[in-house]
This record gives structure tokens, sequence and C-alpha cells, in this order.
């Protein structure tokens, strides 16, 4: 694996085409099991440019999650390439390039939301005065502004999953790497997040790329929309989102909009997702 | 209502079973130390049984007044004082459960943290438990004599043999706790080995510390006890357990029961209390 990393471009190249954050080239990732191999991503490529929304959107087990955690670090890559920031994963990963929100909250439940979100600050050393204001920071972004002396069971699944989002920004990376984040909370409470996440999205300049099985949110959030396949995972197709890049929930009625959830329904039936 | 109701019939209850006890066991002697010109209605028969010298099982006023009468009317100082007593065996308890907590959390550090250790050590944390404290006490007595150290320190080294257990293996589960995904996004801060023991592994395993700790406390009382016997301490609740035996003194033997509960359930108390202030601290959760 080491090995297969040392064939990433140098950090100058990448410097060439500043404007790409992540770029997968014949990406592959095999999990060694008990019976054999399991292949998780078979050659994948894939380019997320600077202030790019990607969504990955596919069916279980065809390994969008697994590219989400390779880009993080969290998966060991077993062949090609894979930069972040023009560096390797791991470098990137040190270097706190990234936020990271997973599919669960994931609070501390000991701590309370203030001291959940200044964690990641609190490891690299920073003064309790400064990390505290960053967080009330974030937790305003969040509209989370009066909770921060709240222990995470006295919130909402809603609310806790924000404050993930709010602590995955702690660092200020300039990318955030959501994996479902609202797979478990109920429609009412995801369409607000949406707009929530958009409007986030579109006042920070944030790169993301966020993992979904939701076609609607898929297509209401990304300016591309990455539609991958299983067994072995692959991308099938990449769809380039000719919607606005500011959006209100009304846009889920357009007829722009169906026209692109269309397109992706039909690229995931092409890959016999519905099988 | 109830939950005051509840206690105080099952404590009622035990109190009039004890008396009735009481009577069973000591009628037949104390009906043939009576004196043969006294009237022998059950009645007197009943309170004969209730206020002999040395009775099989003395009434549980007999031994809070021979408690109260060792305790007042003789100096701290005073081996007859059974605080004095008290106070020997709390020390090795303490001093004991402090070595078995160390102990017991070392190791599960070292068993969570390693593969070989989780291996090597767990059949031998489990084994260690399967040989009767009885059996080994003498001889920790014996091998700590050989090298120099008496007094507290073999009580403690038994104590401890026996308290590191139940904290071993609550503290391996609670350190087990922190989730998968608690673990990766420490992996994506980029955190350090100590950063994710203290600030992730340890407040997870807070919660099962105090349980362990609770079970760690009784046996820590017990153990105190059972190492007086063979090192043989003349101080010490369990020297007058056993002195108490020899005279057929069951009051003397009864009231360093009593006295053993009563400083288990202050250990226990302590523990709550430290229990209690996690508890707050954390808003009210553990």
């Amino acid at each position: 694996m080491a090995e297969s990393v040392v064939l990433a471009p140098p950090a100058a190249a990448a410097a060439a085409v500043p404007d790409c954050v992540i770029r997968a080239e014949k990406l592959n990732v095999i999990f060694s099991a008990a019976d054999q191999p399991v292949t998780a991503l078979a050659d994948v490529d894939l380019t997320v440019a600077r202030g790019d929304f990607v969504s990955l959107i596919g069916p279980s087990g065809c390994g969008k999650t697994t590219l989400l955690r390779a880009i993080a670090d969290l998966a060991p890559i077993t062949a090609g390439t894979l930069t972040v920031n023009g560096m390797t994963p791991g470098a990137a990963r040190m270097a706190r390039a990234y936020g990271y929100v997973f599919q669960a909250p994931a609070l501390f439940p000991w701590r309370n939301v203030i001291r959940n979100v200044t964690l990641p600050l609190e490891l690299t050393g920073m003064g309790k005065a400064e990390r505290e204001i960053r967080a009330m920071e974030n937790l305003s972004l969040l509209g989370l502004r009066d909770f921060g002396k709240k222990f995470p069971w006295q919130l909402s699944g809603g609310m806790q999953q924000r404050v993930s989002i709010a602590r995955a920004l702690s660092f200020k990376p300039e990318l955030l790497l959501m994996d479902e984040p609202f797979g478990a909370l109920d429609e009412i409470t995801r369409d607000n997040l949406n707009l929530h996440l958009h409007e986030l999205w579109a006042r920070t300049g944030l790169t993301a790329v966020f993992v979904t099985h939701s076609i609607p949110e898929a297509v209401f959030l990304s300016t591309k929309i990455v539609v991958m396949s299983a067994r072995p995972g692959r991308v099938l197709r990449v769809i380039d989102s000719p919607l606005p890049r500011r959006r209100g929930l009304d846009l889920r009625e357009s007829p722009d909009f169906i026209a692109v959830a269309h397109e992706v329904r039909a690229a995931l039936r092409e890959g016999h997702s519905y099988d | 209502m109830t939950r005051i109701l509840a206690p105080v019939t099952v404590f009622g209850a035990l109190i009039i079973l004890w008396y009735g006890g009481a009577y069973v066991l000591n009628a037949p002697q104390a009906a043939a130390l009576m004196d043969p010109d006294q009237p022998r209605n059950f009645w007197a028969v009943v309170q004969a049984s209730w206020s002999m010298d040395r009775p099989e099982l003395p009434t549980p006023d007999q031994i809070l007044s021979s408690l109260y009468y060792s305790i007042f009317n003789y100096p701290l100082a005073s081996p007859r004082n059974f605080l004095l007593q008290t106070a020997y065996t709390a020390e090795a308890a303490i001093t004991g459960l402090v070595i078995g907590a160390a102990l017991g959390i070392g190791l599960a550090i070292g068993i969570v943290h390693s593969r070989v250790l989780d291996r090597s050590l767990m059949p031998w944390v489990i084994t260690s438990q399967t040989i009767p404290i009885l059996a080994i006490a003498p001889m920790v007595v014996v091998a700590l004599g050989n090298i120099g150290c008496t007094g507290l320190l073999p009580k403690a080294a038994i104590v401890g043999y026996l308290s590191f257990f139940p904290i071993a293996v609550g503290m391996v589960k609670g350190f087990r706790a922190a989730d998968s995904l608690q673990l990766d996004l420490m992996r994506t801060y980029d955190a350090s080995g100590p950063q994710v023991f203290f600030k992730l592994r340890w407040p997870s395993a807070v919660p099962f510390l105090f349980p362990s700790l609770k079970v760690a406390v009784a046996l820590s009382v017990t153990g105190a006890i059972v190492a007086e016997i063979p090192t043989g301490a003349q101080v010490g609740l369990g020297a007058r357990l056993l002195a108490g035996s020899y005279y057929g003194q069951t009051d003397m033997m009864w009231g360093a029961l009593v006295l053993a509960s009563a400083l288990a359930l202050g250990m226990i108390g302590v523990v709550r209390l430290g229990e209690a202030s996690v508890r707050l601290s954390r808003g009210g959760r553990l």
C-alpha cells in the first residue's frame, strides 16, 4: 500500500492544477476476507474541484463509504493513486486538511456541546478562550448558539448531527467529508438540515464530498453527482448538475431538478442497482 | 410510602426472626442453667435465653450493648476498643484496594492495547481467582515475611490480590466501550495514543469503574479479615473473630461482623459519592 502511495504526483505538480482538491486515478481498495478478498473499489477515477459539492450515490455495497474513508485515510489503498490537496491522504490527514462527519453523530456523551466542538482544537493545544470563541462561531453557523451548555442526550437527533458538523468545522478545513450524515433522520428534519448544509456550503466556499442513499438529497445539494454501482464498487457515471449554485427548497419542484433526478435514477438503473 | 414501608418491614421481619432464632438455639442451655427454685414458665425461659453470658446466638441488643461497652468504656488506643480493631482492618482494606485498583487498571490498559497481553494475561487473571484465598494467604505472608515485609504490607497484598479482579474485568470492558466511530474520529484529528486514551478511552470507561469498585470494596473487607488470620494479627476485626471463636465469645464475633459490614458500607458510600460527583460533572448522566 505504501508503494502505491509513492506514485502520487508531488505537491508541485498538483499546484499546477490548483483547483483540484481530490484526484483519484485507477484507485483500488481490496479488503482481505476469510474466504476471498473483497474488491470494495475497482479502478475508480474521480476529480473534485475546489468549491464543488460532490455527492456519491449508489446502492449498499457500492463502495461509496469506502471511497470517502480512503480519501480520509481511514481505509488503506490497495493500488492506484489518490491525492488530497496534492498530498497523500495520510499527509492530508496529519495536516488536518478535512473535517469528517459520520453516519452517527459520535458525540462524546460526557462532554457538553461546547466541549464536544472544542475537542479537536484541544488536541492541538489551543488555549481555552480561543477554542471557545471558535466553537461558538461554528455553533452559530449551524444555528446552535444557545445550546453550548447542553449535553448530547438533551438534544434531538438532528441537532446532534448539527453539532457534529460544527465539530467537523473546527480546524477550518476547506474540505468537508460527510458519510450519510442525515441517513437516520426523519424527512422533515432532513429537508431542514439539507437547507442548513447548502447555506453553509454556499456561504463558506467549502469543498464537500457527501455520501447518500437519497436521490433528492443528492440532486438538491450537489454540483456534481457520482453514481456508483456494486460488486465490484465502481463509478458508473458522473453527472454535472446544471442547477444554479444558490438554491432553495422550492427548487425541488422545478422541471430542471426533476430532470437531473431522472438522470440519476436512470444511471442507477443502468448499474442494476435495483436488483 | 412503599419506599419506606418495604425496607422497614423486611428489617422488622429479620429482627423478629433473629430473636426467635436466639430463643431456639439458646433455650436448652439457658433452661439448664436456670436456678431450680425459680418458676419455670415459658416467658422466663425466653428471657433467660435472650440474656445469657455466652449464648450460641446473641440477640441484636446484646451485640449492640457489647459494642457500645467496648467503644465507650475503653480508650481508643486500647485493643479492647472495637474502633481500634476496625481502624486496623480498614487500613489494610483501603491500602489493598488502592493497590488492587492500580493493578486492575494497569492490567486492563495492557490487555486492551496489546493483543499478546490479551491472549496471555487474561487466562491468568481468571485462574488467579479460582485459587481459594485461604490457601494462598499463608504463602503470601511467609514469602513477604522472608524478604522482611511484615505488618500492613502482606495484608494489603492479599486484599489487592482479591480486589484487582473485578476492576481489571470491568475496566477491560470499559476501555473497549469507545465505539469505532469515536476511534475513527480521533484518527481524523491525528490524535496521539495518550490523547486517545485520556480523551476517549478513559472517560468511556469511567461508568464501568464504579460498579467494579463497589464489588472490589466488598472483597477488600473480606480480604482484610481473612488476611489477619495467617498473619497472626493481634489486632483487627479478623483477629477479634478468631479470638471470639476460641473463647466462645459470640458477642465479640458478631460485634466484629457488624463493624466489618459498617466498614464496607462506609467505603461503598465513598465510592457512591465519587460516582455522584462524576455524574454531576457530566450533566446528570453517567
